[in-house]
């Protein structure tokens, strides 16, 4: 556990738990459906339909204790949909899944949230007519002002709720948000926005976080401090699963990487053999890797591309 | 035109019966629509279950007084967990339409010939406010301040109402600014992002929907007892739509809003209809362009220009705060 770490032992050894993540799933089989030494999740037979349209189907996917894994996949892919199967945010069709060795199946989102796995959504959601210090109070757990008659004593809550906004500031600092703390969360920017929901979500404790997206729309320079902060909550000991676009912040910070196509888990592996994957490079991670590649209308757009690749000063 | 009456009778409006009533339903509806975001639509439910079942139990079926409020308490948070537990998991336009027609519901079948053997039919009940005003302690007599005059009666029902409005405001006040407050307004910003944080939000909007309800239950006790009778058409929907009006207009989520909004709009109700009578009476306004029946929708019309009036210039209500409303936009 993180706590356990003293601060010396960090300082000798700041990327411990990379290293760990790193040996742990270097002997791993990079197929689909890998078995991990140490998963803390994992799903089997995991299927959602929306009428003819199968948008999730995955057969078995472990995660590694301790590691950052990526899940990329293009538009449509079911990654969201996958998320929210596992957060509990959706019912599946088919299949079940475990956390910590413990079946998730059917079990409700706040309860899913309370064992140990936190999400983050793609859609920022920042609670705006609540102050930040508020949005950050809501994730602590365990509170006992949040019951109808405690509520109205003060003295019984009020010791809990100092100790909780102190941890608040604490994390705020880290996220150097400290200074907007008694803004209304709905007066800051978007890139803000992603850090408070990232901070709030560690208001909870969890063990795994689940982040949905936590680059989009975020500005480049914010995007090199949320990346530390994403290394960061590794380096505390949790574990991190997100979907991103940008394969130059997969490439940067992930352990193993999952791709995701038409609701299925096609490829996994280390992110440098990802990248190298050929199936994956032409069906996802080409210059046009948002669309489909062969959607006709596109065809101009791609030419252009392609051209403007060979004569690289026709860009400037 | 007798200036003094006019604004006297105002007055005695903001502080009176009216108010009292609309203050405890709108304060109630604060907590679903202010605080929690909860569309409730059928406030006007909550008072008649909570009128009736106080009304039915002392007058058809010689019960004490308090066993009629214990009734009536339990009828209000009967009809929320009766509307919630199916609509609350629903996206909240649900709720609104289960509401209203409940409400409806409620008040057709307390008007119904069936049952009117019970419930007095369309005639309503009366007759059960004796244990009421037996209890006042105010020896007769004639108690006012200023312009205001009324009698041992009114003054005891007003003492009561205003009791109840005191420690109704109160509750929300330590409850909001709670944890447990705290949560319910982050349910009325985003309830995904609440339940991502480990937060049973159907649980807590089902608490909501009771609070609010039985807040409202009390403003159907001070209707039964203020006039001595209960009327089916005392709980229309009228009574909710008024109720909305007063929330938004002294402010949604604050604490002291709805008070200040139920005395202003029965002190401008009352103060347009004084007016426009006296006006015409002094033959300000000629006969052909107002006959005396018309002033009572014209009323209306007038108050109605100011609240279009006060949602154009003050969309956030008398105490709300403008940079919240901004904020709407997510």
């Amino acid at each position: 556990m993180p706590a356990d770490l003293t601060k010396s032992e960090r300082a000798v050894s700041p990327t411990r738990y990379k290293d760990a993540a790193m040996q742990a799933l270097a002997g791993v089989d990079p197929v689909p459906g890998a078995k991990k030494p140490d998963p803390i999740l994992v799903a089997d037979g995991v299927t959602r339909r929306f009428g003819g349209l199968t948008a999730v189907d995955v057969d078995h996917v472990e995660i590694q204790r301790g590691s950052i894994t990526a899940l990329i996949g293009p538009n449509g892919a079911g990654k969201s949909t996958f998320f929210n199967l596992l957060t509990g945010f959706d019912k599946p069709d088919d299949g079940t899944w475990t956390f910590n060795g413990v079946s998730l199946s059917g079990v409700p989102p706040h309860r899913v949230a309370r064992r140990g796995m936190v999400r983050t959504f793609q859609l920022t959601k920042a609670l705006s007519r609540l102050t930040v210090m508020q949005n950050m109070l809501l994730g602590a757990t365990g509170q006992k002002g949040e019951s109808f008659l405690r509520a109205i004593f003060p003295p019984i809550w009020r010791a809990q709720e100092r100790a909780n906004t102190a941890r608040a500031e604490e994390l705020l600092g880290r996220f150097r948000l400290d200074t907007k703390r008694d803004d209304f969360a709905g007066t800051m920017s978007g890139g803000q926005r992603k850090l408070l929901e990232m901070a709030r979500a560690l208001m909870v404790g969890p063990e795994m976080v689940m982040l949905d997206e936590p680059m989009a729309g975020v500005n480049p320079a914010l995007t090199q401090s949320l990346l530390g902060h994403v290394k960061s909550l590794r380096e505390e000991g949790m574990t991190v699963l997100f979907v991103e676009h940008d394969m130059d912040m997969v490439r940067d910070i992930s352990d193993w990487v999952l791709v995701m196509a038409q609701g299925r888990i096609i490829a996994e592996g280390p992110p440098e053999q990802i990248m190298a994957n050929e199936a994956v490079i032409d069906a996802y991670l080409g210059g046009h890797h948002d669309a489909p590649l062969d959607a006709p209308e596109d065809a101009p757009l791609r030419d252009e591309a392609s051209s403007r690749r060979k004569d690289p000063e026709a860009t400037r | 035109m007798d200036w003094f009456l006019i604004f006297s009778n105002a007055l005695a409006a903001a502080v009176g019966l009216e108010t009292v009533i609309f203050a405890l339903a709108a304060i109630g509806l604060n907590v679903h629509f202010g605080y929690t975001g909860l569309l409730n639509f059928g406030q006007a439910g909550f008072l008649a279950v909570a009128g009736y079942g106080l009304a039915i139990c002392v007058a058809t079926f010689q019960l004490p007084t308090l066993v009629g409020v214990a009734v009536g308490l339990l009828g209000a948070v009967v009809l929320a967990l009766l509307l919630g537990a199916p609509t609350l998991r629903l996206r909240a336009d649900y709720l609104a339409i289960v509401t209203i027609a409940a409400a409806e519901i409620v008040r057709l079948v307390f008007r119904s010939v069936t049952l009117s053997e019970y419930t007095g039919g369309s005639d309503g009940l009366g007759r059960f406010a004796e244990g009421f005003y037996s209890i006042n302690p105010i020896s007769p007599g004639s108690y006012g301040l200023g312009p205001l005059d009324f009698n041992e009666r009114q003054t005891w029902v007003l003492s009561v109402g205003w009791t109840l409005v005191g420690l109704s405001c109160l509750l929300v006040f330590l409850l909001m600014r709670s944890p447990w407050g705290r949560v319910l307004k982050a349910i009325r910003e985003d309830e995904d992002a609440v339940r991502s944080l480990g937060k049973n939000v159907y649980g807590y909007k089902l608490q909501s929907l009771v609070l609010g309800g039985v807040l409202g239950s009390l403003a159907g006790f001070m209707t039964a007892w203020g006039n001595a009778v209960v009327q089916p058409d005392n709980f229309s929907t009228e009574t909710t739509f008024y109720a909305y009006t007063i929330v938004i207009l002294g402010g949604a989520a604050r604490v002291f809003g709805p008070v200040v909004g139920a005395a202003i709009f029965w002190a401008l109700l009352s103060f347009t209809d004084n007016a426009l009578n006296q006006a015409k009476s002094a033959g300000y306004i000629p006969e052909a362009l107002l006959s005396t029946v018309q002033v009572g929708q014209v009323r209306l019309m007038l108050v109605g220009l100011g609240l279009m009036a006060l949602m154009i210039f003050r969309p956030q209500g008398l105490f709300g705060d403008r940079r919240e409303l901004a904020l709407d936009a997510r």
